[in-house]
C-alpha cells in the first residue's frame, strides 16, 4: 500500500531525512516512534506531499506521490494532480487544525462537497453519520472553539474519513491533549484499525497504544529507520539506540 | 481587564446606591459624550463670530446635499475598487510566487511612499493630458459610459480620475490589511485544507480568507471612514463633492466659517453612519453572535466602548 524508498529531505542545511526506506501492507497499522526532531512528523508530511522531498520515491497504492518520473528524474506534478492524490490520504494533525469558521458538520462536509463534488444533502447525511461514529452527533452545530481538544480531534478524524481514504496518517494525534482526553481519541483510532481494517501510519509517544494496535513499529532517529519490527521486538529491542530511547520514554511515563 | 474590574466593583459592593445612580453608572459614557457635545456647542456658540442662521440655511441647501451625495458616491466607489485591488495585491503579497509578491511589493511601496494629494493630481493630469482619447474609453473622450445606470457619474473625467486615484491609493493600504489578515490565520489551516485535496486557490478562498476577514474588518472600517474624509482632497481637481461645494458657496457669499461648519456637520454624519455599519458587520461576522451581546448593544458599544465592540462579548 505504501512504499517509501530512500527518501531524503533537507530544510536548508539541515538534513532531516537521510534515506528512509520501509513499506506498509494493506490493512497494516504501523506506528512510528522516535525522539523529537528525529524527522517522524516530516516523514508523515512527505507521504502526502505537504513537504517536497529531495531524493527517493514515495508510492501510495502504486502511485508515485507528488512527482512524475521523467527518465529517472523526479518532476513535481501540477497542483491539481497533487491535490487529487492527497484527497485519498487522510491526515490527522497534532493540533487538530479544524476550520475555525465552520461548525463540526461543515468541517466534515467541506471537502466532500467542494473537492469530490458531492451533493450537499448527501454530504450532510454522511457527515452526521460519521460524527455519530466518533460519538459526536450532538456536536454537529458546535464551532471548534466550543469543543474540547479530544472532541476537536475526533471531528478531525471524521473529517479525514469523509474522503474515503485509502490510507490514514496520524501525526502525534494525542500529544496536544490533556491526559484525561487521550483515551477517547485513541479509542476512535483503535476502532478504525479493528472495525474498518484501515491502513494507518501513526506517529505517537503512547507506547501502550503502540503495543496494543500496531502490527509493526518503526523506530526513527536522526533521519534513518533504526529498528523495524513487530511490537514484541520492542520489549527487548535489538538496537542500543532503541533501548536507550525506550528507557527514557518509559521513565518519563512513570514519573 | 484589571482596570475594568476595579472600576465596576464599587457599584456592586455599594450597599444601596439608588435607582438613579445605578442608571447613571450604566450609561455614564453616553451621558458624558452628550454632555461634552453640548458643552462644545455652547463654547463654539460664544467663541465663534458665526452667523448661525446662515449655518441653518445652508445645512439642507440643495447644493450642499449634492455635495454630500457626491462624497458618498466617491467613498463607495473608491472603496469598492480599493477593496478589490487590496484583496488581489494582498494575496499576491503573501503568495509563494516571488514574481507576484515582488509586483505587489512595488505597488505598495510606490503608493504608500507618495502623498495622496500628489497621486490625485498625477492621475487627473495624466488622464487628461497624456491618455489618448480613444484608449480604452478612459481618456479624454467625453462620455464613455453614456446613460448606463450607476455608471453615469464616470462620464465626468474629474470624477473618473478621482475614483481611480482614491482606489489605487486605498488598494495599497487594503493590501496590507489583507496581508495582515492572511498571516494571522494559523498555517495549520492551509495544511488541513491541502491534506483534504483542496488546491491553493480553494484553500485561500474557502478556508483562509473567511477567517482572515474577521481580523480585517476593524481596520477596514477605519479605512472606510478615512476614505470619506480623504475624498475631500479631490476638490483640488474640481470634483464638486461636499468640500468643493462649500468652498464654491463661500467664494460667493464670504460666509467662510459658516459653510465650513456645514461641511463638518455632514462629514460627521457620514462617518457616524459608517461606524454603525462597521459595528453591524462585526456583529454579523462574529461567530458566537447567537450567544453574544444583542446587536443594538454592540452598535452602542462603538460609541461608548470601542475596544469591547471590536473584541466582541
Amino acid at each position: 500500500m505504501v512504499k517509501v524508498e530512500d527518501v531524503h529531505k533537507r530544510f536548508g542545511q539541515l538534513e532531516v531525512l537521510q534515506g528512509i526506506t520501509f513499506d506498509v501492507q494493506e490493512g497494516e497499522v504501523v506506528v512510528i516512534i522516535g525522539p523529537s526532531g528525529s524527522g517522524k512528523s516530516t516523514l508523515l508530511r512527505c507521504i502526502n506531499h505537504l513537504e517536497k522531498i529531495q531524493r527517493g520515491h514515495i508510492y501510495v497504492d502504486g502511485e508515485l506521490v507528488g512527482y512524475k518520473d521523467v527518465n529517472g528524474r523526479l518532476k513535481e506534478l501540477p497542483e491539481r494532480a497533487i491535490a487529487r492524490v492527497r484527497s485519498r490520504i487522510g491526515f490527522v494533525f497534532q493540533r487538530f487544525n479544524l476550520f475555525g469558521h465552520l461548525t463540526a458538520l461543515d468541517n466534515v462536509t467541506e471537502a466532500p462537497v467542494h473537492v469530490l463534488g458531492e451533493s450537499r444533502g448527501r454530504a450532510r447525511e454522511r457527515g452526521l453519520e460519521m460524527l455519530s461514529r466518533v460519538g459526536l452527533s450532538d456536536k454537529a452545530d458546535s464551532l471548534p472553539s466550543q469543543l474540547s481538544g479530544g472532541q476537536q480531534q475526533r471531528v478531525a478524524i471524521a473529517r479525514a474519513l469523509m474522503m474515503n481514504p485509502k490510507l490514514m496518517l496520524f501525526d502525534e494525534p494525542t500529544s496536544a491533549l490533556d491526559p484525561e482526553l487521550v483515551g477517547e481519541v485513541l479509542n476512535v483510532i483503535k476502532a478504525l484499525a479493528n472495525d474498518l481494517g484501515m491502513t494507518m501510519i501513526v506517529v505517537t509517544h503512547e507506547m501502550d497504544f503502540a503495543r496494543d494496535v500496531a502490527n509493526r513499529i518503526l523506530f526513527i532517529d536522526e533521519g534513518v529507520v533504526v529498528e523495524d519490527g513487530p511490537p514484541e521486538q520492542f520489549d527487548n529491542p535489538r538496537e542500543a539506540r532503541t533501548r536507550e530511547f525506550l528507557r527514557r520514554v518509559l521513565k518519563e511515563d512513570v514519573a | 481587564m484589571a482596570a475594568g474590574e476595579t472600576a465596576s466593583r464599587p457599584a456592586e459592593h455599594g450597599a444601596d446606591i439608588g435607582p438613579l445612580l445605578r442608571l447613571y453608572r450604566r450609561f455614564a459614557k453616553p451621558i458624558w459624550f452628550l454632555a461634552w457635545t453640548i458643552a462644545a456647542g455652547v463654547f463654539l456658540w460664544f467663541v465663534l463670530d458665526v452667523d448661525w442662521d446662515v449655518v441653518g440655511d445652508y445645512l439642507f441647501d440643495y447644493r450642499v446635499m449634492e455635495g454630500v451625495e457626491v462624497t458618498i458616491k466617491l467613498t463607495l466607489w473608491s472603496m469598492f475598487f480599493g477593496v478589490i485591488l487590496g484583496v488581489v495585491f494582498g494575496v499576491m503579497r503573501v503568495s509563494q510566487s516571488a514574481m507576484a509578491s515582488g509586483a505587489a511589493g512595488l505597488y505598495i511601496w510606490l503608493i504608500r511612499g507618495t502623498p495622496l494629494l500628489l497621486q490625485i493630481l498625477v492621475v487627473f493630469f495624466g488622464l487628461r493630458e497624456f491618455v489618448a482619447p480613444e484608449s480604452l474609453g478612459f481618456g479624454r473622450t467625453d462620455a464613455p459610459f453614456g446613460s448606463i445606470p450607476l455608471l453615469e457619474d464616470f462620464n465626468n473625467i474629474r470624477f473618473r480620475a478621482a475614483v481611480l486615484a482614491l482606489a489605487i491609493n486605498e488598494g495599497a493600504y487594503m493590501a496590507e490589511i489583507v496581508r495582515g489578515g492572511i498571516i494571522s490565520v494559523d498555517p495549520g489551516q492551509t495544511d488541513a485544507a491541502r491534506s483534504l485535496g483542496m488546491t491553493n486557490l480553494q484553500a485561500t478562498r474557502r478556508i483562509i480568507l473567511p477567517q482572515a476577514l474577521r481580523v480585517m474588518v476593524p481596520p477596514s472600517g477605519n479605512e472606510f471612514i478615512a476614505m470619506a474624509k480623504n475624498s475631500s482632497l479631490v476638490s483640488v481637481i474640481g470634483v464638486f463633492e461636499l468640500l468643493k461645494w462649500s468652498q464654491s458657496l463661500y467664494a460667493d457669499n464670504f460666509q467662510v466659517m459658516e459653510l465650513l461648519l456645514v461641511a463638518a456637520f455632514w462629514y460627521l454624519v457620514i462617518t457616524s453612519v459608517l461606524s454603525i455599519g462597521q459595528a453591524w458587520l462585526e456583529a454579523h461576522l462574529s461567530l458566537e453572535r447567537q450567544r453574544g451581546t444583542p446587536f443594538w448593544q454592540r452598535v452602542g458599544q462603538i460609541f461608548t466602548n470601542p475596544r469591547q465592540a471590536h473584541e466582541g462579548a
